[in-house]
C-alpha cells in the first residue's frame, strides 16, 4: 500500500472532476453514489495504510513511509516537493478526513436530496476532501498549505452554497477573508523557518530543531506566527467570529468542515510541528492563556443560543479551545485524542441537528421545537449519546479525551483546571439544554411543521448510529492507567512526540489519587448541570424569550456574543471602508492626481501667458534683444 | 530556426497586410498570424540554454557614425515576456470576436506587438527606446479611438505622462553614451561602465521614474485608473497585460544592472514606494464600484508586489517578479474578459446594478471563480507561485516590508471576493435578469486562460527554469 498513497487524495479529486463536469447530465443517485464511493475507496486504502503503520509501530519501528510525487517549485537552492509523509499522526488523521468524510457523504445523498445544486454540493465536497488530505499527507509545510488555503476554499463555496441569500455569501466571504489572515502568519512562518532551517521538510526542520536552544528568537517567532495561522483555521480568539457565522452552509458541511476536520487544522499542525513549540515555553503560555479564554467565552456564548446550528457552533469553538489548552500544556496525545473523539460526537451532533431541521421543514430555532422525541427516535437517542459524550459523562468517549487535557491542565496549574472545569460545566448545561429544548415537552412549531414532522431516511439515520457507537466507544482507545487502561494512542502516537519530549523538562506526575478526586469532582459537576437543565426545560418547560424582549446584564451579553461582531465592525471593518473612501477621492483624486494634473496645467498657463510675448511688435522684439545683450555683457564682466 | 528579427518582422507584415482589411475576416487573418508568431515562439524555447547568456544575438549597424547598432538578443529575462506578448495577443484578438473592429484596429495591436518584441529585446539602447515609444503609439490610438467616455482627455494625460517619463530616460541614456569611451549605446558597454556614486544617483532616478511611470509605482499612478477604464477591453488587456511589464523588465534590463550603486543607495526607498502603493491600492480597490476600477487598482497592488521583488534583488525575487509578470498577464486577459463580457450583456459596468449572474450563467461562474483564485493566489493556481516568490524575496529583504507586502493576501481576498459576490452571487437584478451562459469562442478563451492558470500553478518549473539561470546572473550585481 504504501507505494500508493497519491491514490488517497487522488481519488477525491477525480469524484470531484468527474462529478463537476457531469453535475447536470448524471442522475442524483449516480451522483452521490460516485462521490461518496471514492470517498470509500480512500477510506479502505487509508485502513490499509494504516495497519502498514500500525505493524511497523508493533515492530518497534517509528512507523514513517514518505513518498515524493514530483518536484514543485525549484528556484536556485530553494527546492520544494509535492511529497507525502504518512506517521501515526497522519494515519489517524486519515482515518477520521476518509472515515467521517464517508459517513457524510451518504448522510448528505439523503439530506441534500431536493436541492438544485446535489451535483455541485458532492464535488465541492470531493474538493474538500482531496484538499484536507494534501493538508494531512504533507511532508513539508509548503503542501500542508495548499490544503490549508485549499480547505479553506473549499469552506467558502460550502458556506455559500446557497448562494443567492446575501448573508450566506456575507458569512462565506468573511471566513475566507479571516482565513486568509492567518494564512498570513503561515506564510511568514514558512519563510522564516525556510530562512532558519534551510527546508521545509518537516523530517529535516525538526532534527535541525533539536540543537536549537529552548527560547530561540527565531523559533518563538516560528511558532508565533504559526499559531495565528491556528487561530484562523481553527477558530479561536480573535479570529474565531467566522465559524458560527460559517453555520450558513448545509448541515452536512457544519459536520464534516466546521466541525469535525478542517477546524482541527491548527491542532493537528501544531502537534505535527510539537518539537518547535516545545522549544518556546512562551509560545506554550500563550496559546493555553488563549484556548482557556475562547472555551469559557465561547461556552458563556452558547448558553444562551436558540439556534441550534449556533449552539453546536459556539460549542464546537469551546471545543477546540480545550484541545489548544490541551496542547498548551504540553498534553500534545491529550489534545489530538479529543481531536479524534470531538470528531465522532460533534459529526454525530451535527448529523442530528441537520435531520432535526430536515425534519422541521427547514426550521432551526429551538423555540419552536420541543417534544420531537416520538416522532424522531433514532435521531433523539443518538444525540441524546453525542450530548452525554460532549458533556463528559464517563464512558462516553468524551469523558476520557477531556479528562486527559483536564489531568494536564491540573499539573500545569490549578487555575487553567479550575477554568477548564467551568468551562465543562458549561457545556453540558447548554448540550443538555439544547437536548431538552429541541426533543422534550410539547411541539411549539407550527401546525404545517407538525404535518411534515418524520423521522429522517435511512441514509441519513445509519450515519448517526455508525457515529454514535463510536461517540461511545471511541474512549476506549487511550484509556488512562488510572482506570487500568494501557494509553494506546499515546503509545502508538509516542514516536511523532518523541522529540519535543526529550526537550520538555521532566514535570511531576499526577497521582492516581489526585486523578480519581479530579474526575470525580468534574463527573458530579457535570451531572448537576445536567439535572439543572432538566429542571429548567423539562420540569418548569422554561422557553427563552423573543430577540427583543429585555435581558439581565450577563444574559444580554451573552446572547449578543459579548458584541465581538459588532467591536470588530466599528474597529477594523468601518476604518478600512472610511480609508478605502479617503484615499480613493481625496488622496488619490484630489491629492496626487491633483499634482499631476496641476503639472499639466502650470505648463499650460505658462504657456499660455509666454504666447503673448510673441505679439509681432518688433520694438518689443528689439527692445528685449538689447535687455539680453546687456545681461550677456553683465554676466562676462561678473565672471571675468 | 534561430532568428529573432524573424520574431520582429512578422507582426510588422501583419500590420501591413490588416491595415488594408475592411472586411470581418480581419479578425481571423489577424488572429492566425498572431498564432504563427505564437508558434515561431517555440522553437527558441526549445533551443533556448538556461546557462543565463545572451542567446540568439543579432547585430547590425543602423546608423554607423553615431555607432548605433540595431542589436537584439535574449536571454532567461527577456524570454518568459517574449512568450507573454506573442502568447496573450492571439489570446486577446479571441476576446475581440464579439466586437466590431476593422483590420486598423488589429494593425494597431500587431504594430504595438512588433514594439514590445523590440523593448524586450533590444541590446542597444537605442534600439530600446525606439521600441519603447513605438509601443506608446498604437495604445494611444487604440484607447483614444475606441475608448469610450472621456477618452480624449484621458489618453492625452496618458500619453504625456508616460512620454514625459521616457523624455527623463532619453537624458540618461544619452549621457550613458557620452560616459562610454568609444561612444555606443550597447547594453554591455552600459554595464560595464563604472560610475562616480553621484552620476549614479541621478541616473537611478531617471531610470526608475521613467519605469515607474510605466508600470505604474504608487505615486506615479494616477493615470492608470483612468486609462484602463476608460479603453476597450481588448486596451486594457493589452496595457495590463503586457506593456506595463516593459516597465518592470525596464527596471531588471536597464535599471539594477548598470546603475548597481544607485540602486544600493535608493532601492529601499523604492521598495518602500511599492510596498506603499501595495496596500494602497488595495484599501482603494476595496471600495470602488465600477468593477473596471476595481480590478484597475488591484493591478496597482499586483504590480507593486512584482517591483518590491525586482528591488528585493535576491534569487526568489527576482525569478517571482519573472514568473509572476506571465501569470498577471494571464490574469488580467482573464479578469478583464469576463468583465467584459458582463459589461456587453448587462450595459453596465457598476457592482451596484449587477448580482445573481452564478445562477444564469454558470459556465462563467466556474470560470471566474478559478480566475479570481488566481488572482489571489491560492495554492495550486499560478498567483501563488508568483506570490510566494516575491514574498519570500522581499521576505529576505526584510521581514517587516513583507508583512505589508503580504497584506495583499488578506485585502486581495476582500475585493476579489466582493467583486465576485457582487456579480455572481446573490439575487439577480434587473439587469441581469436576462444573461445568457458562455458558449463558443468565449468559452475557449476562458478555458484556455483557466488552464494555464491551473497548469503552471501545478507545474511551474519549466518557466522558473527558463529565467533561472539570468535571474542568477543578475543578482550578482548586486552591491558591484
Amino acid at each position: 500500500m504504501s507505494e500508493l498513497i497519491w491514490l488517497i487524495p487522488l481519488l477525491p479529486l477525480i469524484g470531484f472532476i468527474v462529478n463537476g463536469l457531469g453535475r447536470n447530465a448524471f442522475s442524483k443517485s449516480m451522483i452521490g453514489v460516485l462521490g461518496s464511493a471514492v470517498v470509500l475507496i480512500s477510506f479502505v486504502c487509508s485502513c490499509m495504510l494504516f495497519f502498514d503503520v500500525y505493524q511497523s509501530r508493533q515492530a518497534g519501528q517509528p512507523g514513517v513511509i514518505e513518498q515524493h510525487i514530483f518536484d514543485w517549485i525549484s528556484v536556485g537552492h530553494l527546492k520544494i516537493g509535492l511529497s507525502f509523509l504518512v506517521d501515526p499522526l497522519s494515519a489517524i488523521m486519515l482515518l477520521i478526513v476518509t472515515g467521517i468524510g464517508f459517513l457524510i457523504h451518504v448522510y448528505s445523498i439523503g439530506y441534500m436530496h431536493h436541492d438544485k445544486g446535489f451535483g455541485k454540493f458532492f464535488a465541492y465536497l470531493n474538493l474538500f476532501i482531496f484538499f484536507m488530505l494534501l493538508l494531512v499527507l504533507g511532508s513539508n509545510y509548503l503542501v500542508m498549505f495548499i490544503g490549508w488555503e485549499g480547505v479553506g476554499l473549499c469552506s467558502y463555496l460550502l458556506i455559500g452554497f446557497w448562494y443567492k441569500n446575501s448573508s450566506y455569501a456575507n458569512a462565506a466571504k468573511k471566513a475566507f477573508v479571516m482565513n486568509r489572515i492567518g494564512d498570513l502568519g503561515f506564510l511568514l512562518a514558512v519563510f522564516l523557518i525556510l530562512g532558519t532551517f534551510g527546508s521545509l521538510e518537516f523530517s529535516t526542520v525538526f532534527a535541525a530543531a533539536k540543537n536549537f536552544a529552548i527560547g530561540d528568537i527565531a523559533v518563538v517567532s516560528i511558532t508565533l506566527l504559526l499559531f495565528i495561522a491556528a487561530t484562523g483555521k481553527s477558530a479561536q480568539i480573535p479570529l474565531f467570529t467566522w465559524l458560527p457565522d460559517a453555520m450558513a452552509g448545509p448541515t452536512p458541511v457544519s459536520a464534516l468542515i466546521h466541525a469535525a476536520t478542517m477546524v482541527t487544522a491548527g491542532i493537528y499542525m501544531i502537534a505535527r510541528s510539537n518539537v518547535l513549540f516545545v522549544l518556546s515555553p512562551f509560545t506554550l503560555q500563550l496559546i493555553a492563556v488563549i484556548a482557556i479564554c475562547t472555551a469559557l467565552l465561547a461556552a458563556a456564548i452558547a448558553l444562551t443560543q436558540n439556534d441550534i446550528k449556533k449552539v453546536l457552533a459556539y460549542s464546537t469553538v469551546s471545543q477546540l479551545g480545550y484541545m489548544f489548552l490541551g496542547l498548551g500544556v504540553g498534553a500534545f496525545t491529550g489534545a489530538f485524542f479529543h481531536v479524534l473523539t470531538h470528531a465522532f460526537f460533534k459529526a454525530l451532533l451535527f448529523l442530528g441537528a441537520g435531520s432535526v431541521i430536515h425534519g422541521m421543514s427547514e426550521e432551526q430555532d429551538m423555540r419552536k421545537m420541543g417534544g420531537l422525541k416520538k416522532a424522531m427516535p433514532v435521531t433523539y437517542m443518538t444525540m441524546l449519546i453525542g450530548t452525554i459524550a460532549i458533556a463528559g459523562i464517563p464512558p462516553f468517549s468524551g469523558f476520557f479525551s477531556k479528562d486527559e487535557i483536564l489531568a494536564n491542565a491540573f499539573v500545569a496549574s490549578p487555575i487553567l483546571w479550575g477554568l477548564g472545569f467551568i468551562g465543562a460545566l458549561m457545556t453540558a448545561f447548554y448540550m443538555f439544554r439544547m437536548l431538552f429544548m429541541t426533543f422534550s415537552g410539547s411541539f411549539r412549531g407550527t401546525a404545517e411543521q407538525k404535518h411534515h414532522l418524520h423521522e429522517s431516511p435511512k441514509s441519513m439515520t445509519v450515519p448517526l448510529i455508525v457515529l454514535a457507537v463510536l461517540s461511545v466507544l471511541g474512549g476506549g482507545i487511550n484509556l488512562p492507567e488510572a482506570l487500568g487502561g494501557n494509553h494506546w494512542l499515546a503509545d502508538f502516537l509516542s514516536p511523532v512526540f518523541a522529540e519535543g519530549k526529550a526537550l520538555t523538562p521532566v514535570t511531576n506526575h499526577l497521582e492516581h489519587s489526585t486523578e480519581y478526586l479530579l474526575m470525580a469532582v468534574s463527573t458530579i459537576g457535570v451531572l448537576i448541570m445536567a439535572a439543572l437543565a432538566f429542571n429548567t426545560y423539562v420540569k418548569r418547560q422554561q422557553i427563552p424569550e423573543g430577540d427583543e424582549a429585555p435581558r439581565a446584564f450577563l444574559s444580554r451579553l451573552s446572547y449578543h456574543k459579548f458584541y465581538v461582531d459588532e467591536l470588530y465592525e466599528s474597529l477594523i471593518v468601518r476604518p478600512i471602508n472610511w480609508m478605502s473612501a479617503f484615499f480613493g477621492n481625496i488622496v488619490d483624486q484630489r491629492g496626487i492626481d491633483g499634482l499631476v494634473n496641476g503639472a499639466g496645467k502650470a505648463t499650460y498657463d505658462t504657456g499660455k501667458v509666454l504666447r503673448l510675448l510673441q505679439n509681432g511688435n518688433v520694438g518689443f522684439y528689439l527692445l528685449m534683444m538689447v535687455i539680453g545683450v546687456i545681461a550677456i555683457f553683465v554676466y562676462g564682466l561678473l565672471s571675468l | 530556426m534561430d532568428n529573432l528579427f524573424l520574431l520582429i518582422l512578422l507582426p510588422l507584415i501583419s500590420a501591413l497586410i490588416l491595415t488594408f482589411l475592411k472586411t470581418n475576416a480581419a479578425k481571423s487573418i489577424a488572429l492566425i498570424l498572431s498564432l504563427i508568431s505564437l508558434a515561431l515562439t517555440i522553437p527558441f524555447l526549445c533551443a533556448f540554454d538556461t546557462n543565463g547568456g545572451m542567446q540568439f544575438e543579432q547585430n547590425w549597424t543602423w546608423i554607423s557614425f553615431l555607432h548605433i547598432h540595431f542589436h537584439i538578443g535574449a536571454d532567461g529575462i527577456s524570454l518568459p515576456l517574449i512568450l507573454l506578448t506573442n502568447g496573450l495577443m492571439p489570446l486577446i484578438i479571441g476576446t475581440t470576436f464579439g466586437k466590431n473592429y476593422k483590420g486598423n484596429f488589429y494593425a494597431l495591436m500587431a504594430f504595438m506587438q512588433a514594439g514590445l518584441l523590440l523593448v524586450f529585446l533590444a541590446l542597444d539602447a537605442f534600439t530600446f527606446y525606439v521600441g519603447w515609444e513605438i509601443a506608446l503609439i498604437p495604445i494611444y490610438f487604440i484607447c483614444a479611438l475606441w475608448g469610450e467616455g472621456d477618452r480624449i482627455r484621458v489618453n492625452l494625460k496618458f500619453f504625456v505622462y508616460t512620454f514625459l517619463g521616457s523624455l527623463l530616460m532619453l537624458i540618461g541614456i544619452l549621457y550613458l553614451y557620452q560616459q562610454v569611451p568609444n561612444h555606443d549605446f550597447e547594453w554591455t558597454s552600459f554595464i560595464a561602465l563604472e560610475l562616480e556614486d553621484h552620476t549614479q544617483r541621478w541616473l537611478f532616478w531617471a531610470f526608475f521614474i521613467a519605469f515607474a511611470i510605466k508600470i505604474p509605482i504608487f505615486p506615479f499612478h494616477t493615470w492608470q485608473p483612468n486609462t484602463y477604464t476608460n479603453a476597450p477591453a481588448a486596451g486594457t488587456m493589452l496595457l495590463a497585460g503586457i506593456m506595463l511589464k516593459m516597465g518592470v523588465y525596464g527596471l531588471m534590463r536597464w535599471l539594477l544592472p548598470v546603475v548597481p550603486t544607485g540602486v544600493a543607495l535608493y532601492g529601499q526607498f523604492a521598495m518602500i514606494l511599492c510596498v506603499i502603493g501595495i496596500v494602497y491600492a488595495s484599501i482603494i480597490a476595496i471600495k470602488q464600484d465600477d468593477m473596471k476600477r476595481l480590478i484597475a487598482y488591484s493591478s496597482i497592488a499586483h504590480v507593486g508586489l512584482i517591483s518590491a521583488g525586482v528591488f528585493s534583488w535576491n534569487t526568489n525575487g527576482l525569478s517571482g517578479a519573472t514568473i509572476q509578470m506571465l501569470n498577471h498577464g494571464i490574469s488580467v486577459v482573464g479578469l478583464f474578459y469576463v468583465l467584459d463580457i458582463v459589461q456587453q450583456r448587462t450595459q453596465t459596468r457598476s457592482l451596484s446594478e449587477l448580482g445573481g449572474i452564478a445562477g444564469k450563467a454558470p459556465r462563467l461562474a466556474i470560470f471566474f471563480m478559478i480566475i479570481c483564485m488566481g488572482a489571489v493566489g491560492l495554492p495550486l493556481t499560478n498567483g501563488f507561485i508568483g506570490e510566494f516568490l516575491l514574498l519570500k524575496g522581499v521576505f529576505q529583504y526584510g521581514f517587516w516590508f513583507a508583512v505589508f507586502a503580504g497584506l495583499t493576501l488578506i485585502l486581495g481576498a476582500v475585493y476579489i471576493l466582493r467583486l465576485y459576490q457582487q456579480t455572481m452571487l446573490g439575487e439577480t437584478t434587473e439587469k441581469t435578469a436576462q444573461f445568457d451562459d458562455v458558449k463558443g469562442g468565449e468559452l475557449i478563451i476562458l478555458a484556455i486562460v483557466s488552464c494555464l492558470i491551473l497548469y503552471i500553478g501545478i507545474f511551474p518549473n519549466f518557466l522558473l527554469n527558463l529565467s533561472a539561470g539570468s535571474v542568477e546572473v543578475l543578482s550578482t550585481f548586486l552591491g558591484r
